[in-house]
Protein backbone atom coordinates (compact mmCIF):
# COMPACT_ATOMS: atom_id res chain seq x y z
CA UNK A 1 0.00 0.00 0.00
CA UNK A 2 1.65 3.24 -1.10
CA UNK A 3 1.81 5.95 1.50
CA UNK A 4 -0.03 9.24 1.13
CA UNK A 5 3.18 11.01 0.22
CA UNK A 6 3.88 8.52 -2.56
CA UNK A 7 0.42 9.05 -3.98
CA UNK A 8 0.77 12.82 -3.83
CA UNK A 9 4.06 12.63 -5.66
CA UNK A 10 2.65 10.35 -8.28
CA UNK A 11 -0.30 12.65 -8.95
CA UNK A 12 2.02 15.65 -9.21
CA UNK A 13 4.22 13.88 -11.72
CA UNK A 14 1.29 12.82 -13.90
CA UNK A 15 -0.01 16.37 -13.77
CA UNK A 16 3.37 17.68 -14.98
CA UNK A 17 3.38 15.16 -17.82
CA UNK A 18 -0.12 16.16 -18.75
CA UNK A 19 0.95 19.78 -18.98
CA UNK A 20 3.72 18.81 -21.38
CA UNK A 21 1.52 16.68 -23.60
CA UNK A 22 -1.11 19.39 -23.64
CA UNK A 23 1.48 21.96 -24.71
CA UNK A 24 2.86 19.63 -27.37
CA UNK A 25 -0.63 19.10 -28.71
CA UNK A 26 -1.21 22.81 -29.04
CA UNK A 27 2.15 23.38 -30.69
CA UNK A 28 1.43 20.54 -33.11
CA UNK A 29 -1.97 22.05 -33.90
CA UNK A 30 -0.38 25.39 -34.75
CA UNK A 31 2.33 23.75 -36.81
CA UNK A 32 -0.20 21.53 -38.54
CA UNK A 33 -2.09 24.51 -39.82
CA UNK A 34 1.09 25.90 -41.36
CA UNK A 35 2.23 22.57 -42.75
CA UNK A 36 -1.18 21.93 -44.24
CA UNK A 37 -1.25 25.35 -45.88
CA UNK A 38 2.20 24.73 -47.30
CA UNK A 39 1.21 21.33 -48.64
CA UNK A 40 -1.91 22.77 -50.20
CA UNK A 41 -0.02 25.67 -51.76
CA UNK A 42 2.41 23.26 -53.37
CA UNK A 43 -0.25 20.94 -54.74
CA UNK A 44 -1.11 22.94 -57.91
CA UNK A 45 2.49 22.83 -59.08
CA UNK A 46 2.73 19.08 -58.66
CA UNK A 47 -0.61 18.61 -60.41
CA UNK A 48 0.30 20.80 -63.37
CA UNK A 49 3.67 19.14 -63.56
CA UNK A 50 2.04 15.73 -63.83
CA UNK A 51 -0.32 17.05 -66.50
CA UNK A 52 2.44 18.63 -68.56
CA UNK A 53 4.60 15.54 -68.22
CA UNK A 54 1.67 13.39 -69.29
CA UNK A 55 1.10 15.61 -72.34
CA UNK A 56 4.71 15.48 -73.41
CA UNK A 57 5.32 11.84 -72.66
CA UNK A 58 2.20 10.67 -74.49
CA UNK A 59 3.65 12.10 -77.71
CA UNK A 60 7.02 10.42 -77.31
CA UNK A 61 7.73 6.94 -78.58
CA UNK A 62 9.81 4.85 -76.22
CA UNK A 63 13.03 4.21 -78.07
CA UNK A 64 16.76 4.14 -77.56
CA UNK A 65 16.85 7.94 -77.45
CA UNK A 66 14.19 8.31 -74.79
CA UNK A 67 15.69 9.63 -71.55
CA UNK A 68 16.38 6.77 -69.19
CA UNK A 69 14.36 8.45 -66.49
CA UNK A 70 11.26 7.62 -68.52
CA UNK A 71 12.17 4.35 -70.16
CA UNK A 72 14.06 2.84 -67.23
CA UNK A 73 17.25 0.83 -67.46
CA UNK A 74 15.48 -2.21 -68.80
CA UNK A 75 15.99 -4.22 -65.62
CA UNK A 76 14.61 -4.17 -62.11
CA UNK A 77 17.52 -5.77 -60.28
CA UNK A 78 18.45 -3.06 -57.85
CA UNK A 79 15.83 -1.11 -55.96
CA UNK A 80 16.40 2.10 -54.10
CA UNK A 81 14.02 2.86 -51.28
CA UNK A 82 13.84 6.47 -50.27
CA UNK A 83 12.27 6.41 -46.83
CA UNK A 84 11.01 9.78 -45.62
CA UNK A 85 10.15 10.03 -41.95
CA UNK A 86 10.13 12.68 -39.27
CA UNK A 87 13.11 13.95 -37.31
CA UNK A 88 11.28 13.70 -34.01
CA UNK A 89 9.33 11.04 -32.23
CA UNK A 90 6.28 11.24 -29.98
CA UNK A 91 3.91 11.26 -32.89
CA UNK A 92 2.08 7.99 -32.50
CA UNK A 93 2.66 5.30 -35.08
CA UNK A 94 3.67 7.81 -37.75
CA UNK A 95 7.33 6.88 -38.11
CA UNK A 96 6.75 3.22 -37.32
CA UNK A 97 4.13 2.73 -40.01
CA UNK A 98 6.27 4.26 -42.75
CA UNK A 99 9.24 2.20 -41.63
CA UNK A 100 7.11 -0.94 -41.51
CA UNK A 101 5.92 -0.42 -45.07
CA UNK A 102 9.51 0.13 -46.20
CA UNK A 103 10.73 -2.92 -44.31
CA UNK A 104 8.02 -5.17 -45.74
CA UNK A 105 8.85 -3.94 -49.22
CA UNK A 106 12.55 -4.51 -48.66
CA UNK A 107 11.93 -8.04 -47.38
CA UNK A 108 9.63 -8.83 -50.28
CA UNK A 109 12.16 -7.57 -52.82
CA UNK A 110 14.98 -9.47 -51.18
CA UNK A 111 12.91 -12.64 -51.22
CA UNK A 112 12.58 -12.14 -54.97
CA UNK A 113 16.35 -12.00 -55.20
CA UNK A 114 16.65 -8.26 -55.86
CA UNK A 115 19.25 -6.00 -54.37
CA UNK A 116 17.85 -3.34 -52.06
CA UNK A 117 19.45 -0.06 -51.12
CA UNK A 118 17.94 2.40 -48.70
CA UNK A 119 18.33 6.12 -48.25
CA UNK A 120 16.70 7.52 -45.14
CA UNK A 121 15.42 11.05 -45.02
CA UNK A 122 14.79 11.85 -41.39
CA UNK A 123 16.47 10.45 -38.34
CA UNK A 124 13.59 8.39 -36.96
CA UNK A 125 13.19 6.11 -39.93
CA UNK A 126 16.88 5.39 -39.80
CA UNK A 127 16.68 4.54 -36.11
CA UNK A 128 13.98 1.97 -36.80
CA UNK A 129 15.41 0.49 -39.99
CA UNK A 130 18.95 0.36 -38.67
CA UNK A 131 18.11 -2.59 -36.43
CA UNK A 132 16.93 -4.91 -39.18
CA UNK A 133 18.33 -3.48 -42.38
CA UNK A 134 21.33 -1.53 -41.17
CA UNK A 135 23.59 -2.89 -43.87
CA UNK A 136 21.31 -1.75 -46.66
CA UNK A 137 21.16 1.88 -45.58
CA UNK A 138 23.44 3.88 -47.85
CA UNK A 139 22.87 7.28 -46.45
CA UNK A 140 20.97 9.27 -43.88
CA UNK A 141 19.80 12.72 -44.87
CA UNK A 142 18.87 14.81 -41.88
CA UNK A 143 16.56 17.76 -42.18
CA UNK A 144 16.77 18.66 -38.53
CA UNK A 145 18.31 22.07 -39.14
CA UNK A 146 15.65 22.96 -41.71
CA UNK A 147 13.02 25.20 -40.16
CA UNK A 148 10.80 25.86 -43.15
CA UNK A 149 10.98 23.23 -45.82
CA UNK A 150 11.85 24.83 -49.16
CA UNK A 151 12.07 23.42 -52.61
CA UNK A 152 15.87 23.58 -52.35
CA UNK A 153 15.86 20.80 -49.75
CA UNK A 154 13.92 18.51 -52.04
CA UNK A 155 16.06 19.47 -54.99
CA UNK A 156 19.18 18.48 -53.10
CA UNK A 157 17.80 15.03 -52.37
CA UNK A 158 16.57 14.81 -55.95
CA UNK A 159 20.03 15.57 -57.28
CA UNK A 160 21.54 12.86 -55.12
CA UNK A 161 19.06 10.33 -56.41
CA UNK A 162 19.64 11.39 -60.02
CA UNK A 163 23.40 11.15 -59.64
CA UNK A 164 23.09 7.65 -58.25
CA UNK A 165 20.83 6.75 -61.14
CA UNK A 166 23.27 8.18 -63.68
CA UNK A 167 26.02 6.09 -62.12
CA UNK A 168 23.88 3.00 -62.49
CA UNK A 169 23.55 2.41 -58.75
CA UNK A 170 19.92 1.37 -59.01
CA UNK A 171 17.20 0.57 -61.54
CA UNK A 172 14.02 1.50 -59.73
CA UNK A 173 13.49 4.09 -57.01
CA UNK A 174 10.51 4.14 -54.70
CA UNK A 175 9.56 6.91 -52.34
CA UNK A 176 8.04 6.10 -48.96
CA UNK A 177 6.07 8.72 -47.10
CA UNK A 178 2.81 9.27 -45.35
CA UNK A 179 -0.03 10.90 -47.21
CA UNK A 180 -2.06 13.35 -45.16
CA UNK A 181 -5.72 12.43 -45.22
CA UNK A 182 -6.93 14.03 -42.02
CA UNK A 183 -5.69 14.68 -38.52
CA UNK A 184 -6.55 11.16 -37.46
CA UNK A 185 -5.73 9.43 -40.71
CA UNK A 186 -2.36 9.32 -42.41
CA UNK A 187 -1.73 6.75 -45.07
CA UNK A 188 1.76 5.30 -45.49
CA UNK A 189 2.37 5.34 -49.23
CA UNK A 190 4.94 3.87 -51.58
CA UNK A 191 5.40 5.73 -54.84
CA UNK A 192 7.70 4.88 -57.70
CA UNK A 193 9.65 7.91 -58.88
CA UNK A 194 12.28 6.40 -61.17
CA UNK A 195 11.49 5.48 -63.91
CA UNK A 196 8.72 8.06 -64.03
CA UNK A 197 5.17 6.82 -63.86
CA UNK A 198 3.01 8.71 -66.29
CA UNK A 199 -0.42 9.49 -64.92
CA UNK A 200 -3.09 7.90 -67.09
CA UNK A 201 -5.70 10.61 -66.74
CA UNK A 202 -3.33 13.28 -67.99
CA UNK A 203 -2.54 11.24 -71.04
CA UNK A 204 -6.14 11.14 -72.07
CA UNK A 205 -6.68 14.83 -71.51
CA UNK A 206 -3.61 15.76 -73.51
CA UNK A 207 -4.25 13.61 -76.52
CA UNK A 208 -6.55 16.16 -78.17
CA UNK A 209 -4.11 19.00 -78.73
CA UNK A 210 -1.14 18.99 -81.08
CA UNK A 211 1.73 20.67 -79.34
CA UNK A 212 4.55 22.71 -80.73
CA UNK A 213 7.79 22.29 -78.90
CA UNK A 214 10.50 24.83 -78.55
CA UNK A 215 13.26 23.59 -78.19
CA UNK A 216 12.61 19.98 -79.22
CA UNK A 217 10.36 17.53 -77.41
CA UNK A 218 13.40 15.53 -76.42
CA UNK A 219 15.16 18.48 -74.79
CA UNK A 220 12.08 19.54 -72.86
CA UNK A 221 11.54 16.00 -71.67
CA UNK A 222 15.14 15.82 -70.55
CA UNK A 223 14.62 18.90 -68.42
CA UNK A 224 11.18 17.94 -67.19
CA UNK A 225 12.00 14.46 -65.94
CA UNK A 226 14.73 15.30 -63.40
CA UNK A 227 12.57 18.17 -62.24
CA UNK A 228 9.65 15.84 -61.78
CA UNK A 229 11.71 13.70 -59.39
CA UNK A 230 12.44 16.72 -57.20
CA UNK A 231 8.81 17.82 -57.33
CA UNK A 232 7.62 14.38 -56.24
CA UNK A 233 10.09 14.39 -53.36
CA UNK A 234 9.06 17.90 -52.39
CA UNK A 235 5.38 17.09 -52.28
CA UNK A 236 6.13 13.89 -50.37
CA UNK A 237 8.11 15.85 -47.79
CA UNK A 238 5.31 18.38 -47.43
CA UNK A 239 2.66 15.69 -47.06
CA UNK A 240 4.91 14.06 -44.52
CA UNK A 241 5.26 17.32 -42.60
CA UNK A 242 1.50 17.73 -42.35
CA UNK A 243 1.03 14.06 -41.47
CA UNK A 244 3.65 14.23 -38.76
CA UNK A 245 1.99 17.17 -37.07
CA UNK A 246 -1.44 15.58 -37.43
CA UNK A 247 -0.20 12.32 -35.96
CA UNK A 248 1.51 14.14 -33.12
CA UNK A 249 -1.57 16.18 -32.42
CA UNK A 250 -3.83 13.15 -32.07
CA UNK A 251 -1.18 11.18 -30.16
CA UNK A 252 -0.73 14.02 -27.69
CA UNK A 253 -4.47 14.52 -27.43
CA UNK A 254 -4.97 10.93 -26.32
CA UNK A 255 -1.94 11.16 -24.04
CA UNK A 256 -3.48 14.20 -22.37
CA UNK A 257 -6.76 12.37 -21.98
CA UNK A 258 -5.05 9.30 -20.54
CA UNK A 259 -3.17 11.47 -18.08
CA UNK A 260 -6.47 13.05 -17.03
CA UNK A 261 -7.97 9.63 -16.39
CA UNK A 262 -4.93 8.53 -14.44
CA UNK A 263 -5.10 11.65 -12.29
CA UNK A 264 -8.76 11.02 -11.57
CA UNK A 265 -8.12 7.41 -10.55
CA UNK A 266 -5.16 8.26 -8.38
CA UNK A 267 -6.94 11.16 -6.71
CA UNK A 268 -9.69 8.72 -5.79
CA UNK A 269 -7.17 6.28 -4.30
CA UNK A 270 -5.49 9.16 -2.50
CA UNK A 271 -8.75 10.34 -0.95
CA UNK A 272 -9.75 6.80 0.04
CA UNK A 273 -6.40 6.17 1.66
CA UNK A 274 -6.57 9.46 3.47
CA UNK A 275 -10.09 8.72 4.72
CA UNK A 276 -9.06 5.21 5.79
CA UNK A 277 -6.18 6.64 7.76
CA UNK A 278 -8.38 9.20 9.50
CA UNK A 279 -10.89 6.50 10.36
CA UNK A 280 -8.13 4.29 11.68
CA UNK A 281 -6.77 7.11 13.88
CA UNK A 282 -10.26 7.84 15.19
CA UNK A 283 -10.82 4.18 16.04
CA UNK A 284 -7.52 4.13 17.87
CA UNK A 285 -8.42 7.21 19.89
CA UNK A 286 -11.94 5.97 20.70
CA UNK A 287 -10.85 2.48 21.66
CA UNK A 288 -8.09 4.04 23.74
CA UNK A 289 -10.66 6.20 25.54
CA UNK A 290 -12.97 3.22 26.07
CA UNK A 291 -10.20 1.17 27.64
CA UNK A 292 -9.70 3.76 30.36
CA UNK B 1 -8.68 42.92 -76.22
CA UNK B 2 -9.50 39.28 -75.73
CA UNK B 3 -8.29 37.79 -72.52
CA UNK B 4 -7.31 34.27 -71.52
CA UNK B 5 -6.75 32.47 -68.23
CA UNK B 6 -3.15 32.45 -67.11
CA UNK B 7 -1.46 30.82 -64.16
CA UNK B 8 2.04 31.14 -62.79
CA UNK B 9 2.96 28.55 -60.20
CA UNK B 10 6.20 27.97 -58.35
CA UNK B 11 6.87 24.82 -56.32
CA UNK B 12 5.88 26.63 -53.15
CA UNK B 13 2.74 28.47 -54.19
CA UNK B 14 0.56 29.98 -56.91
CA UNK B 15 2.02 33.37 -57.75
CA UNK B 16 -0.45 34.59 -60.31
CA UNK B 17 -3.81 33.30 -61.38
CA UNK B 18 -6.39 35.16 -63.42
CA UNK B 19 -7.50 36.43 -66.81
CA UNK B 20 -4.88 38.38 -68.73
CA UNK B 21 -4.55 40.04 -72.13
CA UNK B 22 -0.89 39.52 -72.87
CA UNK B 23 2.00 37.73 -71.22
CA UNK B 24 5.61 38.29 -72.20
CA UNK B 25 7.73 35.27 -71.33
CA UNK B 26 11.50 34.87 -71.35
CA UNK B 27 11.49 31.64 -73.36
CA UNK B 28 14.66 29.61 -73.84
CA UNK B 29 15.03 30.80 -77.43
CA UNK B 30 14.09 34.43 -76.97
CA UNK B 31 11.29 36.46 -75.49
CA UNK B 32 7.81 35.87 -76.77
CA UNK B 33 4.41 37.34 -76.18
CA UNK B 34 1.40 35.18 -75.62
CA UNK B 35 -2.00 36.39 -76.69
CA UNK B 36 -5.42 34.80 -76.45
CA UNK B 37 -5.94 31.65 -78.56
CA UNK B 38 -2.26 31.05 -79.07
CA UNK B 39 -1.48 27.70 -80.71
CA UNK B 40 -0.79 24.91 -78.19
CA UNK B 41 2.86 25.11 -77.35
CA UNK B 42 5.38 23.91 -74.85
CA UNK B 43 8.64 25.65 -74.15
CA UNK B 44 11.20 26.06 -71.44
CA UNK B 45 12.14 29.29 -69.72
CA UNK B 46 15.38 31.02 -68.89
CA UNK B 47 15.98 33.66 -66.26
CA UNK B 48 14.26 36.97 -66.87
CA UNK B 49 11.19 39.07 -66.30
CA UNK B 50 7.78 37.77 -67.11
CA UNK B 51 5.34 40.59 -67.76
CA UNK B 52 1.67 39.95 -67.23
CA UNK B 53 -0.75 42.57 -68.42
CA UNK B 54 -4.46 42.55 -67.92
CA UNK B 55 -6.88 45.39 -68.54
CA UNK B 56 -6.04 46.96 -65.20
CA UNK B 57 -2.29 47.18 -65.44
CA UNK B 58 0.79 45.07 -65.61
CA UNK B 59 2.78 43.01 -63.20
CA UNK B 60 6.41 42.01 -63.50
CA UNK B 61 7.68 38.76 -62.08
CA UNK B 62 11.25 37.55 -62.01
CA UNK B 63 11.40 33.90 -63.04
CA UNK B 64 14.38 31.58 -63.10
CA UNK B 65 13.89 28.59 -65.32
CA UNK B 66 10.82 26.45 -65.76
CA UNK B 67 8.30 25.52 -68.40
CA UNK B 68 5.41 27.12 -70.21
CA UNK B 69 2.45 25.06 -71.27
CA UNK B 70 0.10 26.85 -73.62
CA UNK B 71 -3.04 24.85 -74.14
CA UNK B 72 -6.28 25.55 -75.96
CA UNK B 73 -7.86 26.82 -72.75
CA UNK B 74 -5.09 29.02 -71.43
CA UNK B 75 -1.48 29.12 -70.38
CA UNK B 76 0.37 27.76 -67.39
CA UNK B 77 3.88 28.63 -66.33
CA UNK B 78 5.70 26.20 -64.08
CA UNK B 79 8.56 28.30 -62.77
CA UNK B 80 11.50 26.78 -60.94
CA UNK B 81 11.80 29.94 -58.89
CA UNK B 82 9.64 32.99 -59.20
CA UNK B 83 9.29 36.24 -57.35
CA UNK B 84 7.03 39.21 -58.05
CA UNK B 85 9.06 42.38 -58.47
CA UNK B 86 7.07 43.97 -55.64
CA UNK B 87 8.59 41.40 -53.25
CA UNK B 88 12.14 41.78 -54.50
CA UNK B 89 14.87 43.80 -52.93
CA UNK B 90 18.59 44.21 -53.39
CA UNK B 91 19.42 41.73 -50.67
CA UNK B 92 17.36 38.89 -52.14
CA UNK B 93 18.80 39.55 -55.58
CA UNK B 94 22.37 39.52 -54.29
CA UNK B 95 21.68 36.22 -52.58
CA UNK B 96 20.24 34.77 -55.77
CA UNK B 97 23.23 36.00 -57.73
CA UNK B 98 25.73 34.41 -55.37
CA UNK B 99 23.71 31.18 -55.45
CA UNK B 100 23.84 31.15 -59.24
CA UNK B 101 27.55 31.92 -59.14
CA UNK B 102 28.31 28.98 -56.87
CA UNK B 103 26.28 26.78 -59.16
CA UNK B 104 28.28 28.09 -62.11
CA UNK B 105 31.50 27.22 -60.31
CA UNK B 106 30.51 23.78 -59.10
CA UNK B 107 28.77 22.40 -62.19
CA UNK B 108 31.02 20.55 -64.60
CA UNK B 109 28.71 19.73 -67.46
CA UNK B 110 29.47 22.36 -70.16
CA UNK B 111 25.82 22.84 -71.14
CA UNK B 112 24.74 23.39 -67.54
CA UNK B 113 27.72 25.64 -66.93
CA UNK B 114 26.76 27.86 -69.83
CA UNK B 115 23.20 27.97 -68.57
CA UNK B 116 24.39 28.95 -65.09
CA UNK B 117 26.60 31.69 -66.56
CA UNK B 118 23.59 32.96 -68.45
CA UNK B 119 21.55 32.99 -65.26
CA UNK B 120 24.21 35.02 -63.47
CA UNK B 121 24.27 37.55 -66.29
CA UNK B 122 20.49 37.79 -66.41
CA UNK B 123 20.24 38.27 -62.66
CA UNK B 124 22.88 41.00 -62.70
CA UNK B 125 20.98 42.71 -65.48
CA UNK B 126 17.74 42.40 -63.56
CA UNK B 127 19.39 43.92 -60.51
CA UNK B 128 20.74 46.83 -62.52
CA UNK B 129 17.44 47.47 -64.29
CA UNK B 130 15.61 47.65 -60.98
CA UNK B 131 18.23 50.00 -59.58
CA UNK B 132 18.89 47.91 -56.48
Amino acid sequence: MPSLKDLRNRIASVKATQKITKAMQMVAAAKLRRAQAQAEAARPYAERMAKVLGNVASGVQIGPETPRLLSGTGKTDTHLLLVCTAERGLCGAFNASIARLARDTANRLQAQGKTVKIICVGRKGYDILRRTHGKLVMELIELRSVKVLGFENAEEIGKKVLNLYAEGEFDVATLFYSRFRSVIQQIPTAQQIVPAEIPQAAEEAGSGAVYEYEPSEQEILEKLLPRNVSVQIFSALLENGASEQGARMSAMDSATRNAGEMIKKQTLTYNRTRQAQITKELIEIISGAEAL
Amino acid sequence: MASFPFELVSPERIIFSGDVETVVIPAAEGEMTLLASHAPMMTSLKTGFLVVSSGKGEERILVQGGFVDVGPKGATVLAERAMPVSELNGEILSREISRAETEHETVEDPVLKAAAADTVAQLREAKASLGM
